[in-house]
């Protein structure tokens, strides 16, 4: 068996959520889709078990209705797990994965720039990556958005 | 008695940065007891500028994300569209595609090895190793038409195919930087000044650098055994042999040391690849409609692991592309490697990551001042002009590995 086949079938055993809702896309790429209650137990379970132990990036996806995160996932052979959840686009929120990685504050912050998801725990800091005086409410990366001169000023259309 | 803290900004625009970024560094004395970083300085909005394009714009849009790995953000975005695709893409392109990234990687680590002696002071190496770097900046010119963004990628494989001259070319290239390499190996583990400038400057533990997220150079000279090309590997990695070199320094000794070694790495893995360069087309057509789906895609790039996610939707333009770059994942070690360290070592622990800046310029109108006549000057009549001017001002570059043996010789 492959070593992706391997880690799909462990997670399928230990987890009865991910029945049907998890699959290889190519060798060393697995794709989990989770909601988002499941997802701190599947995120811990890949990190400390499954031996996960590089977060690659986080990518944040309008999807109309929702707005999908990715947790880009890497073992040290390779391998990417990708786990997948979606919270509403209202007033959305997501918990902060900077106690397990340091490193997420920076894709966390760029969550919140360009999609405006509310990250809970995040440290205070500097945002990334939009200017200091843009505009409250505009977020580049929804799909709705344009860019509009008058709201975000010559500086940044 | 304490001492009063003080708070500067460093940056945006800073005599001692390349780049725009803002520091904000609290100090005591020349002591740092605090560093913040402020990025986005430099953000384009590239990600939405690629769903608004189509593919085909993307692949060229992706390239200059960055002046320097641009090949590195092409390949990385067009096989991350090959895989939704299902495209297979002819050896001898992934081939050319590895060739170019290897030669990316020689110019690059050259680039910096001259950006850290400037930093320190070493600006002779700076002079020596940018003199060196013209070598694969023209064979980049010479296989792909340009010095940096080489445009040799496209959906399905490569644009332009090698030539026997051109692999003749180089192979002699590779020769030549071989022993210059060699030449700044024996500086780095010899010169002492330079050695104790960057010895225990910029620590950054295995530990931390595991923590953090630290990749490419940076995470290898801290031990972490980590290349994409070996672990996860794309193009032509898997049909070829390297080591990943690793070293136990932590510091930007450690990092000096590990890009030298990977140049020398570079110079035996494009020999390699030249050698077996396999027959057949360069390119498979993909067409212009992307199927549904998406792909995440790894490569190792000089600076370390660049990331990118396409998420497809059927039509002729992509639902998302995300870009990780390096930088982003190492900038968030520079912090730790500033603890408690001496104010006069940020300019070469901040350029010990290697950060990225952009550069070229190929083509110059030249305007006469009597007569207002335009002439163009080419690249080449550029560099010939460069050559007979510091020839008629009584400077000869030509042999100079040679000329420097002979002198040492006559010491000894």
């Amino acid at each position: 068996m492959s070593k992706e086949e391997e880690i799909l079938q462990a997670l399928v055993k230990k987890f009865g959520f991910l029945e049907n809702r998890i699959k290889t896309q190519r060798p060393r790429r697995i794709l989990a889709d989770v909601d988002i209650g499941n997802f701190k137990t599947l995120l811990d379970y890949a990190v400390k078990e499954l031996r996960f132990p590089i977060l690659l990036t986080m990518t944040g996806l309008d999807e109309g209705e929702k707005i999908a995160v990715i947790y880009h996932m890497a073992s040290e052979d390779g391998c990417i797990l990708n786990i997948r959840t979606a919270i509403a686009k209202v007033n959305p929120s997501l918990k902060t994965i900077t106690d397990i990685f340091p490193n997420a504050d920076i894709y966390e912050r760029e969550l919140e720039d360009l999609l405006g998801i509310k990250v809970d725990g995040l440290a205070p800091g500097n945002r990334y990556p939009l200017p200091d005086g843009w505009p409250a409410g505009e977020y580049p990366l929804r799909k709705d958005w344009k860019k509009n001169k008058e709201k975000v000023g010559d500086d940044h259309a | 008695m304490t001492m009063h803290k003080f708070t500067i900004p460093v940056g945006p625009q800073h005599p001692a940065l390349k780049e725009p970024e803002s520091f904000l560094v609290t100090l005591s004395g020349e002591k740092i007891m605090k560093f913040s970083a402020r990025l986005g300085y430099n953000h384009r909005g590239i990600e939405k500028a690629c769903e608004e394009r189509t593919y085909t714009q993307d692949v060229y849009l992706t390239e200059r994300i960055c002046g320097i790995c641009s090949h590195s953000h092409s390949t990385c975005f067009v096989q991350a569209v090959e895989e939704i695709a299902g495209a297979v893409v002819p050896n001898r392109a992934l081939y050319i595609r590895t060739i170019i990234a290897e030669l990316e990687r020689i110019h690059s680590h050259l680039l910096w090895l001259g950006v850290a002696g400037h930093e320190v002071g070493f600006d002779t190496l700076l002079m020596y190793t940018w003199r060196d770097r013209e070598l694969v900046m023209d064979i980049l010119a010479l296989t792909t038409g340009n010095r940096v963004n080489y445009g040799i990628n496209t959906i399905g494989g490569v644009r332009r195919d090698l030539t026997s001259d051109q692999i003749k070319k180089t192979l002699n290239a590779m020769d030549k930087l071989e022993e210059r390499t060699k030449y700044y190996i024996q500086i780095a583990t010899e010169e002492t000044t330079l050695i104790k400038r960057l010895s225990g400057v910029g620590v950054l533990s295995h530990k931390d650098a595991v923590k953090l997220g630290a990749v490419g150079p940076t995470a290898r000279a801290s031990g972490v055994d980590r290349d994409v090309r070996r672990d996860d590997p794309y193009a032509a990695y898997d049909q070829i042999k390297f080591k990943v070199i690793t070293d136990n320094h932590n510091d930007v000794y450690g990092r000096t040391l590990v890009r030298m070694g990977e140049l020398m790495e570079c110079y035996n893995m494009i020999r390699q690849l030249l050698k077996n360069l396999p027959e057949g087309p360069i390119t498979v057509k993909v067409p212009r409609k992307i199927p549904a789906g998406e792909a995440t895609s790894r490569y190792e790039a000089p600076r370390g692991e660049d990331v990118h996610y396409v998420k497809s939707n059927g039509t002729e333009k992509p639902e998302r592309v995300k870009v990780r770059a390096p930088t982003l994942a190492n900038i968030q070690t520079v912090a730790k490697m500033l603890e408690d360290r001496q104010l006069a070592d940020l300019p070469i622990v901040i350029a010990a990551i290697d950060p990225c800046f952009s550069c070229t310029d190929r083509l110059t109108v030249l305007k006469d001042s009597d007569s207002g006549k335009k002439r163009v000057m080419k690249w080449e009549d550029l560099h010939h002009y460069s050559i007979e001017w510091h020839l008629k001002h009584g400077v000869d570059f030509s042999g100079l590995n040679s000329k420097l043996s002979a002198k040492l010789a006559k010491v000894k």
